[in-house]
């Protein structure tokens, strides 16, 4: 059994007074997950990554389509108490602390009276919110939030579990945090899904990815699947006001800026490369190898539709 | 099912109270006090009637402020603020939660009525240093101003689950002010004839009967309230309630939640 | 059925039935609250304070007002009940709100006045809501009229009857009738003509649906008495001729003094009785009659 079978989902929003303009949001949509999975569903804002989420929730009624989450339907309510969702950029009843609304939701959840302060207790212990947890929501940062908002998510241990842009406006710690969540929820078996806009995230994270653009599937497999082999390149960053005459015929491609200068070289030449710069008592700053991978694959398979049409999340 | 409900409710509960929603108790027992001292300065026996008059409509117009001020924001705020997709994505049925957010709001006025209602006896045992017999029509009146209370509720929860809060709050508002006329308005229904009066009749009968929940004036004189009124008016107000949800959970079941 | 629909289904049938219910409900509380509303009291006699408790809207509460007016009438009348102690001061604390709403008065000039059952029994009260209304509305003749109308039928006063009526016949718009009538009451009352006059009068002049139907009943009154009185002369005649008195109202066609069975305007044929005296079929449907009524029965006062 999948933990996630999305069948042919469709949604178009009815706009205007009148709700006489038509807008699509999510082109029918087929994927399937298995149980286990960590599984990334890319796309840039606004290309129907939102849509599918509170389709898969129930928030938003399909205009076409279906889906089973663990071989239900998902209107069957007995599907809500094997979920955990974290939405885009949570915002909770901020007259409540982080243990008030833990609480409420373990409460919601079906979470057994005697369990449920251990339970609450043990989440705050594992996002870190254990000194803060008898302060109002309203005083917390929007990282602490976001702890706040994986805690409730993963709180009533659920099979799967949906993430909306889990990273997005958090400091690298905090990220570091959310993937480690990730991973501990990969290791005790659960399915995850997430979506988010950022490549590294899903790279670092996910068995397999799903590209979607414009309310439209683009792609989906493995990350290695999905990206051609490394191109053999290499970006380099030193301090000079201009790029050294010695290196503009080996440069792929270099900018300037400020007394910076960022190239692209070949792998093969780096030695020579670095060779030059030392002779030239030139600071090195950086040497990546490009990663552009999976960024590749995305920007090839969106650069067409750029100029086309648009679609809602 | 009834449990989460009953979770539901007393979150909307906490959040009011949280909001400092009770400090209009304050503003309360200011006005009422300040009744009870002036009205010694008036003339005797008039002052039951004043600070029973004053109190009730006092309490009345309190409480059915505060219902049409929280309860318009009751599911449009959630909305907006999105707060409603984690509750949503747990095992809560849309209904449960309109349904709690009702008991929610009535819960808090039931409460803050309880409150005013103290109020009004202290200071009806201030004027009049005891209490009597016509004294229990004004725990009549009170109960018929929870009525109305849950009435509104459920309107201003009714509007909140398809409109903005503005609009919600105007319907409402005017529903209210109509409902409180709809004894004038059946009279007049009942003058009409032909295609207006049948119009009219339509309209007095779907508009909520605010007028009989009404009984501050009688309460003051200290006529007794017939059992029947009493009986059928907290049937009404079950009944139009019930209606103004269950529109309210028709709407929200469809609703698109962006 | 899945269990979105189910909620929707539930839902609908809930919201029906509570509407059935809600509505019977609200016709139960009707029916209590015009039981009270019959013993009701006045809360706010003082037109002052209404007025000021209107915060200016004077003219939506003197419409609130006269529609408590008509409808108190209405319901006390319908109940038979002879108890009209309330119209007064509504149509009082109705024209102070707005002298300028004439409906009031003429109800007022048509109901206050009587004895009961057929009003409240105060000529006073309404002497002086017309007096009231015309110092507000002096170029309306229908107050004249009404002033007039009151001054004959209640108050027996000839001579201000007249006065009434000859002012009201100099204002714009003024009915025909109004110089006949002033000249009839200077001569003399008591004729079945003027007082036709009166009530055709002001059975044309008002579209109050109480009012119309008051004068119509006194027409047909009218007419009852004036057939009644004019058979009673032929069996007389009769009698004078024959020497003997008709047995029945054939005798009187074959002798060619009538044409026809002579009938009430409900169409019931009137009776010849033994002694004479002509009688209606049924008292009391013509509520104001004062012949044709079976001995010691008297009409309605």
């Amino acid at each position: 059994m999948a933990a996630i079978e999305i069948l042919d989902l469709e949604k178009t929003y009815r706009i205007g007074f009148w709700h006489s303009r038509q807008k699509l949001a999510l082109r029918p949509l087929r994927l399937t997950i298995e149980q286990g999975e960590v599984f990334g569903f890319l796309g840039p804002n606004g290309a129907g990554k939102t849509t599918t989420l509170k389709l898969l929730m129930g928030l938003v009624p399909p205009t076409a389509g279906t889906a089973r989450i663990l071989g239900m339907e998902i209107d069957d309510p007995r599907v809500k108490a094997q979920i955990g969702f974290l939405p885009e950029q949570p915002y909770f009843y901020d007259h409540l602390t982080a243990r008030e609304l833990l609480t409420y939701y373990a409460q919601l959840s079906g979470v057994p009276a005697k369990e449920r302060s251990a339970r609450v207790a043990a989440m705050l212990q594992q996002v870190g919110l254990v000194e803060s947890a008898g302060v109002q929501l309203r005083k917390y940062s929007k990282g602490m939030l976001q702890r706040v908002g994986l805690a409730q998510a993963v709180l009533h241990n659920p099979k799967v579990v949906f993430l909306d842009e889990p990273m997005s406006g958090l400091d690298p710690m905090g990220r570091r945090e959310v993937r480690e969540l990730i991973q501990q929820l990969r290791s005790e078996g659960k399915t995850v899904f997430f979506s988010t806009h950022i490549l590294s995230d899903a790279e670092a994270l996910c068995d397999r990815v799903a590209v979607i653009h414009g309310g439209e599937l683009q792609g989906v497999g493995a990350v290695a699947e999905l990206t051609p082999q490394s191109q053999g390149k290499v970006e380099i960053i030193f301090c000079a006001p201009s790029v050294p005459a010695a290196l503009t015929s080996m440069a792929i491609e270099a900018r300037v800026s400020g007394d910076m200068v960022n190239a692209v070289i070949q792998q093969g030449q780096q030695e020579e490369v670095l060779d030059i710069l030392h002779r030239e008592r030139i600071r090195l700053i950086s040497l990546t190898p490009v990663r552009s991978s999976l960024e590749e694959y995305y920007v090839e398979k969106l650069r067409p539709k750029e100029s086309g049409k648009g679609a809602g999340a | 099912m009834k449990s989460r409900i009953a979770f539901v409710a007393f979150n909307t509960f906490r959040e009011a109270v949280r909001d400092r929603v009770l400090y209009n108790l304050i503003a309360f027992a200011l006005l009422i006090s300040a009744a009870a001292i002036l009205v010694g300065e008036i003339s005797i026996d008039v002052e039951r009637l004043v600070v029973i008059n004053l109190g009730l409509t006092a309490v009345s117009l309190f409480g059915v402020v505060i219902a049409i001020f929280i309860g318009i924001g009751l599911v449009s705020k959630e909305i907006d603020k999105k707060t409603l997709y984690t509750v949503l994505s747990r095992p809560v049925r849309r209904w449960e939660f309109v349904v709690g957010k009702f008991f929610g709001l009535t819960g808090t006025l039931v409460v803050n009525t309880f409150f005013m209602a103290i109020g009004v006896f202290l200071a009806l045992l201030y004027v009049a240093r005891h209490f009597e017999k016509a004294d229990l029509p004004v725990l009549a009146a009170l109960y018929f101003i929870v009525l109305e209370f849950f009435v509104v509720c459920a309107l201003a929860l009714f509007f909140s689950s398809f409109s903005t809060p503005i609009m919600s709050a105007l319907f409402t508002f005017a529903l209210f002010a109509v409902g409180s006329l709809s004894d004038e308005l059946r009279g007049f229904a009942r003058m009409a004839t032909g295609l207006k009066g049948a119009l009219m009749t339509v309209c007095a009968y779907v508009v909520p009967n605010f007028s009989a929940f009404n009984i501050i004036n009688q309460a003051a004189h200290g006529d007794g309230v017939p059992g029947r009124l009493i009986l059928y008016n907290t049937l009404y107000a079950l009944l139009y309630s019930t209606i103004a949800i269950s529109g309210a959970v028709l709407i929200f079941q469809r609703r698109n939640l962006k | 059925m899945n269990s979105s629909r189910l909620v929707t289904r539930i839902a609908t049938i809930v919201l029906l039935g509570s509407m059935a219910c809600a509505v019977a409900t609200l016709h139960a509380i009707d029916r209590l609250g015009l039981q009270s509303q019959a013993q009701q009291t006045l809360y706010f006699r003082s037109p002052k304070t209404l007025r000021r408790m209107s915060l200016g809207f004077t003219g939506l509460l003197a419409d609130i007002y006269w529609t408590r007016a008509v409808q108190y009438f209405g319901y006390q009348h319908n109940q038979m009940s002879d108890d009209f102690h309330l119209l007064a001061p509504l149509l009082q604390v109705t024209t102070e709100l707005d002298p300028r709403l004439l409906p009031p008065y003429q109800l007022g000039a048509n109901f206050l006045a009587p004895k009961p059952p057929n009003g409240a029994g105060s000529p006073d009260e309404a002497l002086r809501l017309l007096q009231y209304g015309i110092a507000h509305n002096p170029d309306q003749w229908r107050l004249y009229y009404d002033l007039g109308f009151l001054y004959y039928t209640e108050l027996k006063d000839y001579g201000k009857a007249s006065e009434a009526f000859w002012a009201g016949a100099r204002l714009p718009g003024t009915h025909q009738f109004m110089p006949v009538l002033a000249a009839r009451m200077a001569q003399h009352a008591g004729e079945f003509e003027t007082a036709r006059m009166l009530w055709y009068t002001t059975y044309q002049s008002t579209n109050q649906p109480d009012i119309k139907y008051n004068a119509v009943q006194h027409l047909v009154a009218l007419r009852v008495d004036e057939d009644v009185t004019r058979l009673e002369e032929l069996v007389e005649k009769y009698r004078e001729q024959t020497g003997h008195l008709p047995t029945s109202m054939s005798d009187l066609e074959r002798a060619g003094f009538i044409r026809g069975k002579p009938a009430d305007p409900n169409g019931k044929p009137y009776k010849l009785m033994s002694d004479g005296r002509i009688e209606v079929q049924d008292p009391s449907v013509l509520l104001y009659i004062t012949k044709g009524l079976p001995p010691g029965k008297t009409a309605r006062p």
